[in-house]
């Protein structure tokens, strides 16, 4: 349904422009209906930069997004409106997506004047009323109130009711619990997960933390400063993860039901090198050799399954899983 | 030994009355013990961790002592506490690693740190040298701008700094939520070994990820609005939590490996009460499955088990 | 309500405001002067009523008269009604201009910002005296309009590049992405989203710009480029110079009229400090 093939935004930085900052690079992937995706990677990965490239809000530099099959930057400044009816996002600060001076349902009342000014008083109320309740908000509890009188899982459940109003294929959910509190998280992603069975939406949800990523999704993307390092089935990448960034988050990420593996060496005081035409790990990977000053193109290794590194297959690693207490030291 | 804290109560003060931020919380920490200070936003884990140390308006101090080391701690006194911070008590403030003085070389910065507490900056310099070894940081960092280094660099940086006197307790406000996964793992352990090692006796590890704690603290204390909640042994936090509200808060954290169609997992419906009027009794009251009416008095923080303290009614009944 | 309560908050510190009152106070003093002083003396400004030419404040002329025997009160305070005319028209028109250029180029970014920066600073530039001196040259004739038209065609980049800086860091909060995935138009975002949150700083803005323009008002008076056809208090204080007053100790012909534009202009930018305080929390003596 939404089709990203080899998206890339770049930057132009420093004195007059000179220097450029690849915030993504040649990214593809492909997000069916009534799939959730997960978007992983941490700070500084362009997670973000593709979220608000789907939304528009950034321009592309090069490569094509497609929905349904309609490249996305053909649309004319009439039509937007037409892709916002089935393209939403849901960003991570809940404080920060309401104008403050405002009440909150004045959210719903732009939607009505923008997209249904037909639709009377009446009939409008009553819809409000119905998303409200399918986001699991008691409508006589939120409506008519400043956004400092609510907490930051309600104002994320209206920005869900928000696009709910306007009947969506796809929402963009951009690390929309990680500003909330860990007991309103899991209620927030239910949400989620339960408005994609009932309505069959799609979602990209970004986030840094696996296990949320997990818990919702079949499909995942490890994103590493602008580069796809691996994708496809979650569970395959859980359980085997091929690229060495992968493996050093699977085991570095603190986890509830298992300590910390001792084995492990990343190197610490990188500083991030220049953009350089290979591999994006490079300097921080313990399996670098002469071949990754070449770009690794993603590459299948099994069904829904594909790694970016050259040294994953070059020992096939599909076949001998080498367990990831071997790998040590740094290079 | 160790740090005894009884009875320490801390309101803030605004324009609309006193914030009841930390009522009658009384615990005590072992000498070596490393203890997770855990909850959510508005339980006063900040407001018992900064207490400690640096009781600055509109912080106020209404009640309590605190004791470290079995010597008492002037924490309603500001400018007494001098004498004890970096020294005996030390802390990591939340965003340290942000508030180094950009035009200000690293080790020009220590020197004129260590001036200020009238400690010998060249005196020190071998043992500083030692400590930059221990967290994997070369030498060179001192003669570098703080923009030079990346943030995991800097909160090593950091570390090593609030530990150099070795303090009896180190205070760390989320040491590691601004920080890429391969550095949190690296800072949080080089923190356990800095304790195994003496340069510090005792720490609190303010945060809000549970998991962190997991892996390096050797008990959890959680709180909720302003009271303590449960403290024990980590391992018991996690596995055979007593409080109903920890009960309800671990089992709302998705692990690796769980999934959505599986299990779904829930949260606490409700928020935290506002404390400008804090509810009567046990304030967690209105959220708990299990309240019943002597939740209108608050509960002792009891030691239900052997260093296993839960403030509940409900599970002190059980033990009676 | 808190937003009730929010309201009530700035009321409050508005009325503790020191500063913000007692500037106010002079303000509207020097205002009510000016609207109600004409009505107050018979004598026209120019009228030569004096026949002993200049003469102390008595009872019959409260500010004293003229060389030529001019009652000064009189061209006091319909001096006072041209300051303020220039200083809100001025004044108005400048932050008008600042305002659209500066939050488009906020807004915008990209070329667009580019090109009005340049302009912006070439406007900045401009020797505004020399083309005043040129337009005087060609309009023998000038009124109070025309040098509101002037001072506000010169004056508005500093109030366009304040806006710009605003309106820049409003650009990047989530809310405006959410109004543009709202499928609001630009225009529309500018001023229901953005400038609504801005209202302090405008009006601060404006603030100055009336000073500003009154203080400039003054100063083209005093050379001679101002008005030609009515009074204004830097007219007054030129005439005062040129006749000799300073050596002749006729300290009643330009007392009134250069304290009362330092008192205006004084009082304005004290309002203007007020104002950030009650507006800007951290700025409070608390």
């Amino acid at each position: 349904m939404l089709k990203l093939d080899k998206i890339s935004k770049t930057y132009r930085v420093g004195t007059f422009g000179g220097k450029e900052l690849h915030a993504v690079n040649d990214v593809s992937f492909e997000i069916k209906a009534g799939e959730v995706v997960s978007l992983i990677g941490e700070s500084g990965s362009g997670k973000s930069t593709i979220g608000k490239m789907i939304l528009r809000l950034i321009s592309i530099t090069s490569g094509t997004i497609s929905l349904n099959g309609v490249d996305i930057s053909t649309i004319k400044e009439g039509a937007t409106k037409e892709y916002y009816r089935k393209v939403q996002g849901v960003f991570q600060d809940p404080f920060s997506s309401y104008n403050p001076i405002f009440k909150a349902d004045r959210l719903f009342r732009i939607i009505h004047d923008e997209f249904y000014p037909e639709v009377k008083d009446q009939d409008w109320n009553e819809k409000v009323e119905n998303v409200m309740k399918a986001v699991g908000l008691n409508p006589e509890h939120v409506l008519n109130k400043y956004p400092h009188q609510l907490s930051g899982g309600q104002l994320q459940r209206f920005l869900i009711a928000r696009t709910l109003l306007l009947d969506i294929q796809f929402l963009v959910a951009d690390e929309i619990i990680s500003m909330l509190d860990a007991s309103t998280r899991i209620d927030v992603l239910n949400l989620l997960a339960d408005l994609k069975k009932s309505r069959g939406l799609s979602i990209l949800f970004i986030t840094h933390d696996l296990s949320l990523a997990h818990y919702i999704s079949e499909r995942a993307m490890i994103l590493y400063r602008g580069n796809v390092a691996e994708i496809g089935s979650i569970e395959k990448i859980f359980n085997t993860p091929l690229h060495p960034y992968t493996q050093m988050l699977m085991a570095s990420v603190p986890r509830l039901d298992k300590k910390w593996d001792q084995e492990i060496s990343v190197e610490l005081n990188a500083t991030p090198s220049e953009f350089s035409k290979g591999c994006a790990y490079f300097d921080r990977c313990p399996l670098a050799f002469e071949k990754c000053h070449e770009k690794p193109p993603s590459i299948e290794v099994e069904i829904d399954h594909s790694v970016a590194c050259w040294k994953a297959l070059e020992n096939n690693y599909v076949r001998q899983i080498k367990p990831v207490l071997e790998i040590k030291g740094g290079h | 030994m160790g740090l005894q804290v009884e009875n320490l109560t801390v309101y803030y003060q605004t324009l609309r009355g006193d914030v009841h931020a930390l009522e009658s919380t009384t615990f005590s920490i072992a000498n070596g013990e490393i203890m997770g200070l855990a909850g959510e936003s508005g339980c006063g884990k900040t407001t018992l961790g900064h207490g400690l140390i640096s009781m600055t308006p509109p912080m106020k101090y209404v009640a309590g002592r605190v004791l470290l080391d079995n010597e008492e701690l002037p924490i309603w006194d500001n400018a007494r506490m001098n004498d004890f911070r970096f020294k005996k008590i030390s802390i990591i403030p939340q965003y340290a690693m942000n508030a180094m003085n950009p035009i200000r070389k690293i080790g020009r910065m220590t020197e004129e740190l260590l001036r200020s507490k009238k400690v010998d900056y060249q005196a020190i310099l071998p043992e500083l040298k030692r400590r930059l070894d221990l967290v994997k940081l070369p030498h060179e960092v001192l003669k570098m701008y703080p923009i030079e280094l990346s943030g995991g660099m800097k909160q090593r940086m950091v570390m090593v700094l609030s530990m150099l006197m070795d303090p009896s307790l180190l205070i760390a406000d989320e040491i590691t939520s601004a920080l890429d996964v391969a550095s949190q793992k690296a800072v949080a352990e080089m923190l356990v070994e800095f304790r195994n090692l003496g340069c510090c006796k005792s720490a609190i590890v303010i945060t809000h990820d549970i998991s962190i704690l997991y892996q390096i603290a050797d008990s959890i204390l959680i709180m909720y609005a302003g009271q303590l909640a449960e403290k024990a042994a980590t391992r018991t936090i996690i596995d055979a939590p007593r409080h109903p509200y920890t009960k309800m808060l671990i089992s709302s954290l998705p692990k690796v490996g769980a999934k959505h169609v599986d299990k779904r997992l829930a949260g606490i419906p409700g928020k935290p009460p506002l404390l400008l009027n804090p509810p009567v009794g046990c304030r967690f009251r209105d959220r708990c499955p299990v309240a019943f009416d002597k939740c209108l008095e608050v509960p002792p923080f009891l030691e239900v088990k052997k260093d296993h303290y839960v403030a509940c009614w409900k599970e002190g009944e059980k033990n009676a | 309500m808190k937003k009730h309560k929010k309201k009530n908050e700035f009321l409050y510190f508005t009325l503790r405001n020191k500063k913000l009152l007692v500037g106010l106070s002079i303000i509207l003093l020097f205002l009510l002067l000016g609207l109600i002083g004409p009505m107050l003396t018979h004598n026209e400004p120019f009228a030569y009523v004096n026949p002993y030419g200049a003469q102390p404040p008595s009872s019959e002329y409260l500010f004293g008269t003229t060389f030529f025997g001019q009652d000064i009160f009189s061209q006091f305070v319909r001096g006072l009604r041209a300051t303020f005319l220039v200083g809100a028209i001025g004044g108005g028109l400048g932050t008008l201009i600042g305002i659209l250029i500066g939050f488009t180029a906020g807004y915008r970014g990209g070329i667009v910002d580019e090109i009005l920066n340049v302009f912006t600073n070439i406007v900045l530039v401009i020797p505004t005296f020399a083309v005043l001196l040129i337009i005087a040259a060609y309009l023998q004739v000038r009124s109070v309009f025309t040098e509101c038209l002037f001072i506000g065609f010169t004056a508005w980049p500093w109030a366009a590049r304040a806006i710009r800086a605003q309106t820049f860091s409003l650009r990047t909060r989530d809310f405006v992405d959410l109004a543009r995935m709202s499928g609001m138009k630009s225009a529309k975002i500018i001023f229901t989203e953005i400038a609504p949150n801005m209202m302090s700083y405008l009006v601060m803005t404006f603030i100055l710009q009336f000073g500003g323009a009154i203080l400039i008002a003054a100063t083209l008076d005093f050379i001679g480029l101002g008005p030609t056809n009515t009074v204004s208090l830097g007219l007054m204080m030129q005439y005062s110079v040129l006749w000799g007053a300073l050596q002749l100790g006729m300290w009643w012909w330009f007392i009134p009229p250069g304290l009362a534009i330092t008192a205006i202009v004084g009082a304005l930018y004290s309002m203007n400090v007020g104002l950030d305080e009650v507006f800007n929390p951290k700025l409070r003596e608390m």
